[in-house]
């Protein structure tokens, strides 16, 4: 592939990846240079809002590849992810080719010989044609290569896992009318989890495992600055500080990346020059989606928004 | 190099990282791409293709950072400052030494190893270091025993005894000289000293591990050691993953075979009951429904708190556990243990009804009287204790109608078989109307039992 930009080293995909707009952390730019090179799925793991499912739709975006992307939940099995027999069509056909069949089966003087002449002609229903490809095997069929992402992983069922390994382990799927499919170009799986449940070895070890944790302070400053271009330096230095006060506290659900970036636009929206009490208060369930959360932190508002003052003074 | 992370894998393997062939083969393939020169690349690799969770990438973040520290022979000339003045200094004495030959012995005559001591070049020394490590098989190093053995494996290796030989000899004819050496060679001992203990740490801890866990397995619950308290929460956390992964996938299993003659006759009503469709007899699965009883007093104390935590671990097997507390009366201790940790639920629960002495009798006269509902036959009821009732009325009788009502009634003691029935122990009235009665003193008895249970609803 011509256009296909060869990530020649770890610095390449870091900025390629910071031109999309996702500014990633080293680890992640190791994972994504590393899977390209050894050729195998990244499964990324991290509380929900840290930008996993961000990151393929950046990788993508970067090297210029069609995205496709399975949404797993309680229930997906084989004929929503990996292939289908297109009933339908099948039918309709054999319907329309009823009177041909006469014409084929006429020269057959016995039973036995006509039955030889149909099974010739049966596989023709079981061909390419009748068979509607669903995500992964789409994936398989993309002649450039392309970015799959399966999300959320976790909510799926273990069955669904072990329909899973063939296709991570050498890039190919057995549909038993037709034989084994292979992929044209490999393509570059990202599998994404929340840990709501522990995945299976087998599938573990088939994959990359990339954890995705809260980022430190300066990147997700680097990250709002490259998200929501209109905040001002102090304003989000503040903001990033506070937040990072926020997730020391004991909550149901902390904030993640997504609630910074929101709150960062509503701050802007709001026109707010720097942090107050009065505006984080009013703010506050941008960031917290729980109300015992929001009632947990709204006390301490004030001595957050002076500590983050603080830490910008020396930081 | 590919030596190196050979031993690293296993050293990987000794912190509770599990690497298989396949993983030390992507971990091969990816080390190759990113090649040795940066550290912290390089770590990230690893971590990427070995660890498969949160808790494994900090354990072999931490083995990566103490496998490539490599302990250096220390320096102790006084002059000493930085690196750049040692290169110097090292350098004046050894070519003072070579152009005076007619003073002793000329440096060609020593050994290799003495040449390299005396030449204080640092990164051969370590160099040497690491390649007799790997003549002595360092990796196989098991018990902190072995330092001593291991250690003079490696000297030998590096030539120990042709250093003694020129020692030897130097002592004669250039005492100043022989002086320089022997301290050289303290410091050699020193850091191949460092190297084993390294290598301890790192590869002989899956063996101590395994082994801990073994001891720790069979140790009698109630006499454990203070110390050893969080070690066996730990265990019984592990014990019941395992007792987790086991049973909480709910088994597809149907009688085949068996036609369900009213279930088809009614499926069928609109065909006039022709039987177009079958139905067949399925059998009927019980949730597991737990209730335990569980003695808090003295001795039993330890092993009903293990035990507690045990049970309600279980969350995805068994969601249905009422547990009780008692000594000389009977609380319900559910909530607790469900909102506050095992260490405060137990303190709390120990505060309002421990340290009494057991009165069997009375507890379970309190517990027919408010939680006799509790009871469904789908429940399997668990009594935990010794049974001594210190010679009140131990009220059978209430058991038996316990008995009645429940599905099962398992009775764990964490005494021996022979202690039963002697002084003041009831076992062997209460043990006519228990389905099981089973000593319960170890965690491995503990998980067997606790297996068993759950396996009956399964």
């Amino acid at each position: 592939m011509a256009d296909q930009k060869a990530s020649t080293s770890i610095e390449a995909v870091e900025s390629g990846l910071a031109a999309q707009g996702y500014i990633a952390s080293r680890q992640i730019a190791t994972a994504v240079y590393l899977s390209q090179q050894i050729e195998k799925p990244i499964l990324v793991e991290g509380p929900a809002g840290v930008g996993k499912t961000e990151l393929a739709k950046a990788i993508a975006a970067w090297r210029g590849m069609k995205m496709i992307r399975l949404q797993c939940y309680e229930g997906l099995d084989e004929a929503k992810a990996l292939y289908e027999w297109k009933y339908a069509k099948q039918l309709l056909y054999t319907q329309i080719l009823k009177d041909k069949l006469g014409e084929v089966l006429g020269g057959a003087q016995t039973l036995h010989a006509a039955l030889d002449q149909l099974h010739d002609f049966g596989d023709v229903f079981f061909s390419k044609e009748f068979v509607e490809p669903r995500p992964l095997l789409q994936a398989l069929e993309q002649p450039g290569g392309c970015v799959l992402l399966i999300d959320e992983i976790d909510k799926s069922d273990a069955e669904f896992e072990s329909l899973l390994l063939e296709i991570l382990s050498d890039f190919q799927v057995t549909i038993p009318e037709l034989g084994t499919v292979s992929a044209i170009t490999p393509p570059t799986v990202i599998l994404t989890s929340n840990s709501e449940r522990d995945l299976g070895d087998a599938l573990k070890r088939r994959c990359l495992h990339l954890h995705i944790g809260f980022p430190e302070q300066r990147l997700e400053e680097r990250i709002v600055e490259s998200r929501v271009p209109g905040i001002s330096q102090a304003l989000r230095r503040q903001m990033v500080g506070f937040i990072h006060e926020i997730r020391s506290l004991d909550l149901k659900k902390l904030p993640s990346v997504s609630e910074t970036i929101d709150w960062a636009r509503v701050l802007v929206l709001l026109q707010a020059a720097e942090l107050d009490t009065d505006i984080v208060k009013d703010t506050l369930n941008v960031l917290l989606k729980y109300e015992a959360d929001i009632e947990a932190a709204r006390p301490q508002v004030t001595t957050f928004i002076a500590k983050a003052a603080r830490s910008n003074v020396f930081g | 190099m590919r030596e190196n992370l050979h031993r690293f894998f296993r050293a990987a393997r000794g912190v509770g990282v599990h690497v298989s062939p396949a993983e030390s083969i992507d971990a091969m393939r990816a080390v190759k791409q990113v090649g040795f020169s940066d550290r912290a690349i390089l770590r990230d690799s690893l971590l990427l293709t070995l660890a498969k969770s949160q808790d494994e990438k900090l354990a072999l973040g931490d083995c990566f950072d103490l496998f490539f520290s490599q302990p250096e022979p220390r320096q102790d000339q006084p002059e000493t400052g930085d690196d750049g003045t040692s290169q110097e200094a090292d350098q004046q004495p050894s070519s003072s030494s070579a152009s005076e030959p007619g003073e002793g012995q000329s440096p060609q005559e020593l050994g290799p190893l003495a040449q390299m001591l005396l030449s204080q070049d640092r990164n051969a020394i370590a160099a040497a270091i690491a390649s007799a490590s790997g003549t002595a098989s360092l990796s196989d190093i098991r018990y902190s025993t072995q330092r001593g053995i291991f250690s003079s494996r490696i000297l030998d290796a590096m030539g120990l005894q042709r250093l003694r030989d020129d020692l030897d000899q130097l002592t004669a004819t250039n005492p100043a000289l022989a002086e320089r050496l022997r301290a050289a060679l303290d410091a050699l001992r020193e850091a191949v000293r460092d190297t084993v203990s390294q290598g301890l740490a790192l590869y002989a801890r899956e063996e101590a591990e395994n082994l801990r866990n073994e001891i720790l397995r069979n140790a009698p619950l109630a006499r454990i050691e203070r110390r050893q308290v969080a070690e066996m929460r730990a265990l019984i956390r592990q014990i019941a993953r395992r007792l987790r992964e086991r049973y909480s996938k709910p088994r597809k299993r149907q009688r085949r075979g068996h036609l369900d003659v009213r279930r088809t006759l009614r499926r069928n009503a609109a065909w006039g009951g022709v039987p177009f469709l079958t139905a067949w007899k399925r059998k009927h699965r019980d949730r597991p429904k737990i209730v335990a009883l569980c003695d808090v007093s003295g001795s039993v104390a330890q092993v009903s708190d293990f035990f507690l935590l045990l049970i309600h671990s279980l969350h995805e097997v068994v969601d249905d556990v009422r547990s009780f507390a008692f000594s000389s009366h009977l609380i319900e201790v559910s909530e607790l243990l469900e909102k506050n940790s095992p260490e405060e639920a137990m303190s709390e629960i120990m505060s309002k009804v421990g340290f009494g002495s057991s009165d069997y009798g009375s507890s379970l006269v309190d517990f027919e009287k408010d939680f006799m509902s509790a009871l469904t036959p789908q429940t399997t009821v668990i009594v935990l204790g010794d049974a001594r009732s210190n010679n009140l009325d131990p009220r059978a009788d209430i058991l038996r109608r316990i008995s009645e009502r429940s599905k099962r009634l398992v009775w764990l003691n964490p005494e021996g078989r022979l202690a039963w029935g002697f002084g003041d122990s009831e076992m062997p009235r209460y043990a006519t109307f228990c389905s099981v009665v089973r000593q319960c003193a170890t965690a491995q008895q503990l998980e067997r039992a606790v297996s068993d249970i759950v396996a009956t609803y399964q």
